[in-house]
């Protein structure tokens, strides 16, 4: 119990069911169920203490209210309603209201204290300590807030990495799902960089902290997340100023309905045998305004819609994707038009050896001799070539390297004089070389003075790019535009590959904003344009789009700072799906305030009709919450979107 | 500058009507309370000394919400 309950709420809780335990019987008594024989009186007495005991904090507010000359508090409201039903008689009523109005108020502080907790279970990234090793081998733990930066910590297997920092002792396999929502390990070694909120999984490893706690990636993620509940949508600015004029306007609606009509049936006399009098025909109407003012309480729409927001964004942060406020959730669901920028974004953003085209000798053969050529080079070619054999080239077969720059190197390997070059160095070299039609940079490669076939390098496609852009389209974006720097016909590659109609190619940065201003000057109203880029040289452009997105953003900056969503991996598929929350979200929000206000309306008319007792009228006003609550829960659920 | 203040509140319209209490004080430029993380952001106008701001703040949310908390 004491960890569903906090100390106010089991005040709460222990109120009402003493009150309910006084209620009950009184109740049955008042009606005439049970026969006592207790005088009138006496049983007045007896029933103003369930209503003291659950309501008298609530009498206490509504004075202060009072004080304050701030009337419409629901508080004031609820007072005024529960007395005017006991004066006109209707105790059983009177204290029921009150009683109920206070089960509403408990279920709905332990609902929302519940799914506070759930969301901020899915964002459990803070680390709690930090291991400080000391000479003689044994560990402190520290609070992390105290650890400077460059300062050795030590991670234990299944402890949270607390601050951001390089191995330098130790292997192990760490788990970065709490960031990016991908949970396959990830293999560290020594001069690796950890992220603080992974966790470690195998092996002890000691890491040297390149960052202080608040500056770590843990930390600066839950500021973010915490931080977006202050960037209110237009369905929340919509529901506050909802709020400020409904509960006036049922106030003053109650008052009428309190006077006019009897004043009107009394004076003209219409309709006034149907009351069997003028007390009753007074009293009939005061009760309706008193079921009237129960309605009048709008917290159960307050409440539903940040709600709604909050767990939508704690559900994507949990999913990799941080939303730096409720206003981006919500026009990310009007996305239309979204442009991608092309390296790092739609292409991995490093070369690969994407294909070899070789003759007479075999590819492996060509792979293995090329990257021993450029054994001793640090250039990304040298580093794709490496990788793309797979092996570690042996330096001790590599002799006589000579380099001819702008052209290639020529080496021995194995006794073979093996050249490795542009077409320029075939040229030089007077070998006859095949041309490749592929895009990309080519390698050509010649062995003793014979031409050996060539390997194409090229920034590789991610691998869920083509996927991501069907995705997108099933989302219902309309138009997908592709930006680039690059040239004309590496980007028209790109864009086939991917299944894209419109790229524009050979773009300065400045050149980008202006395409986007043209675009969003084409998007018609009500549809947003967003921008995806890696963050590194896009920030004046996703500040100019609707909704900026970074991607692949982990431990950058200057990414986090200019998007206004940022993917902590850099899978596009994630851009589907942040629509996709949104969607559900918005559609939740919109279920929530139709449904609310449809029910407190309904309410509204029929007590007014004289149809709906106050009992319905409580009965409909916890309930819309408890709903309202529920459903906004179900933003969370965006798993399996 | 901008500040962040934890708060207690009971009921989402409270943290709203804080929220409005805040903007009024003399000397917050702009204020947003959120009722989900509790947490009350007040940007300050310049050359005002926070501290003594965040008394008014204090209570006029007090003022205006009887049942809440600003620590400050």
């Amino acid at each position: 119990m004491s960890d569903v309950f906090n100390k106010k709420q089991r005040d709460l809780l222990v109120r009402i069911v003493i009150a309910a335990a006084f209620f009950i019987p009184l109740w049955l008594i008042s009606e005439g169920i049970v026969e006592t024989g207790l005088p009138k009186w006496a049983l007045f007495m007896l029933f103003l203490i369930p209503y003291l005991t659950v309501g008298y904090d609530i009498l206490k507010k509504a004075f202060h209210g009072i004080r304050n000359r701030r009337v419409f508090d629901e508080c004031f409201l609820m007072t005024i309603a529960t007395i005017g039903a006991i004066a006109l008689g209707e105790w059983g009523e009177g204290v029921a209201v009150m009683l109920l109005y206070q089960v509403g108020e408990l279920f709905q502080s332990v609902a929302v204290g519940k799914s506070r907790r759930n969301i901020s279970e899915l964002m459990d990234i803070r680390p709690d300590y930090a291991n400080i090793p000391s000479d003689d081998g044994t560990l402190t733990r520290v609070d992390p807030d105290d650890v400077e930066p460059d300062t050795e910590i030590v991670v234990k297997p299944g402890e949270r990495v607390p601050i951001d920092g390089v191995v330098v002792e130790g292997t192990s396999s760490v788990n970065t799902g709490a960031l990016t929502g991908e949970s396959a390990p990830v293999d560290i070694g020594p001069g690796d960089r950890v992220l603080s909120g992974s966790i470690n999984i195998s092996g002890l490893i000691k890491l040297r902290t390149t960052a202080s706690f608040d500056e770590s990636t843990a930390s600066r993620i839950l500021e973010l997340v915490e931080n977006a509940a202050s960037n209110k949508s237009q369905s929340e600015n919509f529901i506050v100023r909802f709020a400020r004029v409904y509960t006036p306007f049922v106030c003053y609606a109650a008052l009428a309905l309190a006077v006019l009509p009897p004043l009107f049936i009394w004076i003209t006399g219409v309709g006034l045998a149907g009351y069997g009098g003028i007390g009753a025909l007074w009293r009939s109407w005061l009760m309706r305004a008193c079921a009237f003012l129960v309605i009048s309480c709008p917290c159960a729409i307050v409440i539903s819609v940040p709600l709604s927001f909050f767990a939508g964004i704690g559900g994507a942060s949990s999913q990799g994707i941080l939303i730096k406020g409720s206003n981006y959730l919500e026009a990310l669901a009007q996305v239309r038009t979204v442009a991608f920028d092309k390296t790092g974004t739609i292409t991995k953003g490093s070369f690969e050896v994407t294909a070899v085209h070789h003759n007479p000798i075999e590819a492996e053969r060509l792979l293995e001799l090329a990257a021993h050529a450029e054994c001793h080079s640090s250039h990304p070619i040298a580093l794709s070539l490496a990788k793309a054999y797979g092996k570690k080239p042996d330096p001790s077969r590599v002799h006589g390297l000579e380099e001819l720059s702008g052209h290639g190197v020529i080496a021995q390997i194995d006794g073979m004089e093996v050249a490795v070059g542009n077409e320029r160095l075939m040229t030089r070299l007077g070998v006859p070389f095949i041309p490749c039609h592929h895009t990309g940079t080519v390698i050509h490669m010649a062995v003793d003075g014979a031409y050996a076939g060539h390997i194409v390098i090229d920034d590789a496609l991610k691998e869920q790019s083509r996927d991501a852009m069907q995705a997108l389209k099933r989302a219902g974006v309309e138009k997908v535009v592709m930006l680039t720097g690059d040239r004309e016909a590496a980007a028209a590659r790109v864009a086939r590959d991917v299944g894209l109609t419109e790229y524009h190619a050979e773009l300065l940065p400045q050149d980008k904003v202006a395409c986007v201003e043209k675009l969003l000057s084409e998007s018609g109203n009500g549809k947003k344009l967003a921008f995806v880029g890696d963050g590194i040289n896009d920030a004046p452009v996703l500040a100019r789009a609707d909704i900026g997105i970074a991607m692949g953003a982990l431990g950058s900056d200057a990414a986090i700072e200019a998007a206004d969503i940022v993917l902590m991996d850099d899978d596009p598929m994630k851009i589907a799906k942040a629509i996709r929350i949104s969607r559900k979200c918005l559609s939740i929000v919109r279920q929530n305030i139709v449904f609310a206000l449809g029910v407190k309306a309904i309410c509204l008319i029929l007590s007014a009709a004289g149809l709906a007792n106050m009992w319905l009228a409580i009965g409909a006003d916890v309930g819309v919450m408890i709903l309202a609550v529920l459903n906004a829960m179900r933003c969370l659920g965006v798993r399996k979107l | 500058m901008k500040k962040s203040y934890k708060i207690e509140v009971d009921c989402a319209n409270c943290a709203n009507l804080m929220e409005e209490a805040a903007k009024k004080t003399p000397g917050v430029k702009d204020c947003t309370v959120s009722f989900m993380t509790l947490k009350m952001k007040v940007e300050f106008d310049e050359g005002t000394d926070p501290a003594q701001v965040m008394q008014d703040v204090r209570a006029n949310c007090k003022k205006a919400e009887a049942d809440c908390e600003v620590y400050l």
